[in-house]
């Protein structure tokens, strides 16, 4: 069996695509999920509804979505499109798809880990005078970082295995839009490529493990450090 | 110099607070549900909602008036809980410096405290005793002006309130702190607080010196009658076969020996249903303190019976009899009898080491 050399192109684009959705997406879930977890305001339920979205509507309903919001004459897309940020047909238009489709994913695990901070705890800082941002990032952030560890992984997972919204939204370009699931899915429409399919399927499967088990180990190290039980 | 003037709507009544509490230990006495910690919330910042006015030292915290609402954070109030609220992800030193300013020395604060063998070591793992003499020492080193103790001892069990007591004595009496202590243990009251504010369904019921209030009749009715007693400060004189004698301005009581060192300041609490009255001096009675009493007022209260105040060497006792009683001997304002106390009714808990002067 001999590994086809797009291969690792495939392979790097992937990771390239699914580690700047994550990378992109992590800060504004924490974000949103504290502001879902801790603060009563108008639009909270509508908020929490968009989030979800994703994870409910066929993939192909989301991808369309950003092709009308995103695309090249689309109700953002343009106007980014005058300060140089495009993204139809490009791999950061794959990373926007990759990176909404992991997105309930991740605000859900950070969400519930933030839920789970005692709030006596958050007092307690008040009173030995931290203000508002201190709190957070000395006890609230600290005490969910198993959580937010899980999300991420979970959400750098989702992004990787990403094709419906892609495939709609930025096509199958080799090179630029060619992630491993579309590779896959090219490999299948062409007879007598069924090895290449197995080294695809094979590459996929093995980060997926990875990154579980390592986020797995991560997470256990962290929960030790910071004293806390292991979620 | 605590001012407060404050209104904050509960469930069940509107809680309406205005007092001045000075330097010392003031404690915030009464049932559960008497809105005593949302009382001391509502100062420390932590409750939404309160209107009014609240000053501490020259600094106004809140001023609804204005619309001046300092958030928590910038309040300068200490606060121990009733459970540690130690940060698990913290050491016990990092916990200790959470509060406090740049460049403070913690070994002097972990030192009175008995925590110096703990600072490298996790929240998690401590003992409840331990943990609580951390949380105390976090909340002083955050250098307040005010420390607010919400029932501190509470969830302690009886060996390790006693080994928390003597921290808490020391800290009002060497930190020079004014503490808001919230209470309903009356043992608290006696060995700590300087100023007894009693709190019922949101109002003040009574407030004042500590040893004014629990002699005051008035008072036995929001304290329950079985709770009034006068407080005697002493001496401890001297001690002979399990016994100690205390010197009073009432006169000389004998006491069990609570193994308090001779000469030591203390604070007797004398309950008011412990003491006997008769219009003669007894002869031929077990008890050993006799004290020559004259009868100040007499109060009917609708339950209790009779609460008598009487005085004796200048200073207030109170004793509950029955209505009955009361009018057998015919007792009245001015009359001058004989208060009867049994040693062994004067329990440990009622007598307490007391360095501060009474005022």
């Amino acid at each position: 069996m001999t590994v086809p050399p797009e291969t690792f192109g495939v392979l790097w684009l992937s990771l390239k695509v699914a580690g700047v959705a994550t990378v992109v997406t992590l800060p504004i879930a924490v974000f949103v999920a504290y502001a879902l977890a801790r603060w009563t305001f108008p639009g909270r339920s509508l908020l929490n509804l968009v989030v979800l979205l994703p994870l409910v509507l066929p993939p192909v309903v989301t991808g369309y979505f950003l092709l009308i919001v995103f695309g090249a004459k689309g109700v953002l897309g343009a106007p980014l499109a005058t300060l140089g940020i495009t993204f139809a047909f490009q791999w950061t238009g794959a990373a926007l798809a990759a990176g909404i489709m992991g997105f309930p994913l991740i605000v859900r695990a950070i969400r519930m880990a933030f839920e789970a901070v005692d709030p006596k705890l958050e007092e307690a800082a008040k009173t030995l005078g931290a203000g508002p941002w201190r709190v957070f990032v000395t006890v609230t952030l600290p005490l969910s970082a198993p959580g937010v560890l899980t999300g991420a992984v979970m959400g750098f997972a989702k992004a990787l295995g990403e094709f419906g919204a892609t495939i709609t939204f930025v096509g199958n370009i080799p090179g630029e839009t060619r992630t491993l699931p579309s590779a896959i899915y090219t490999a299948l429409q062409i007879p007598g490529e069924e090895s290449s399919v197995w080294v695809l399927v094979a590459l996929s499967t093995t980060i997926a493990v990875l990154a579980v088990v390592l986020s797995e180990i991560l997470s256990r190290y962290v929960a030790a450090k910071i004293g806390v039980r292991h979620a | 110099m605590l001012e407060i003037d404050l209104r904050l709507p509960l469930d069940r009544f509107v809680l309406d607070v205005t007092a001045a509490s000075p330097s010392g230990a003031t404690m915030v006495f009464g049932p559960s549900g008497a809105g005593k910690s949302s009382l001391v919330k509502a100062i420390a910042g932590l409750i939404a909602g309160v209107e009014g006015h609240i000053r501490l030292g020259s600094r106004v915290l809140l001023d609804t008036s204005s619309g001046l609402n300092l958030p928590a954070h910038k309040r300068r109030i200490g606060y121990v809980f009733q459970e540690p609220r130690l940060f698990p992800h913290l050491s016990v030193a990092a916990n200790l410096r959470y509060g406090a300013p740049h460049g403070t020395e913690i070994a002097a604060i972990a030192k009175m405290l008995d925590i110096t063998a703990l600072l490298s070591r996790r929240p998690g793992l401590l003992s409840g005793g331990e943990a609580a003499r951390v949380a105390l020492g976090r909340a002083l080193l955050r250098t307040p002006d005010l420390l607010i103790l919400d029932e501190p001892l509470a969830a302690l069990d009886h060996s390790l309130k006693a080994e928390i007591l003597p921290y808490l004595e020391r800290l009002r009496d060497h930190g020079g702190i004014p503490m808001l202590y919230v209470t309903h243990a009356i043992e608290e009251v006696l060995r700590l607080g300087t100023t007894l504010m009693i709190l019922r369904d949101g109002q003040i019921k009574q407030f004042g010196p500590v040893a004014k209030v629990l002699s005051d009749p008035q008072a036995a009715q929001d304290l329950g009658p079985r709770l009034a007693g006068a407080i005697l400060p002493g001496q401890t004189q001297a001690r002979d076969q399990g016994l100690m004698s205390v010197s009073t301005p009432a006169g000389p009581i004998t006491v069990p020996d609570p193994g308090f060192p001779l000469g030591r300041p203390v604070r007797l609490r004398i309950m008011a249903q412990d003491v006997i009255l008769s219009v003669t001096r007894p002869k031929g009675l077990s008890a050993l303190n006799i004290l020559p009493v004259t009868i100040e007022t007499l109060h009917s209260g609708p339950h209790m019976g009779v609460m008598v105040r009487l005085v004796a060497g200048g200073v207030p006792l109170l004793a509950r009899i029955t209505k009955r009683s009361a009018q057998a001997l015919g007792l009245a304002p001015g009359q001058n009898i004989y208060a009867v106390l049994k040693t062994v009714s004067i329990a440990q808990d009622n007598l307490v080491q007391h360095i501060t002067q009474d005022t």
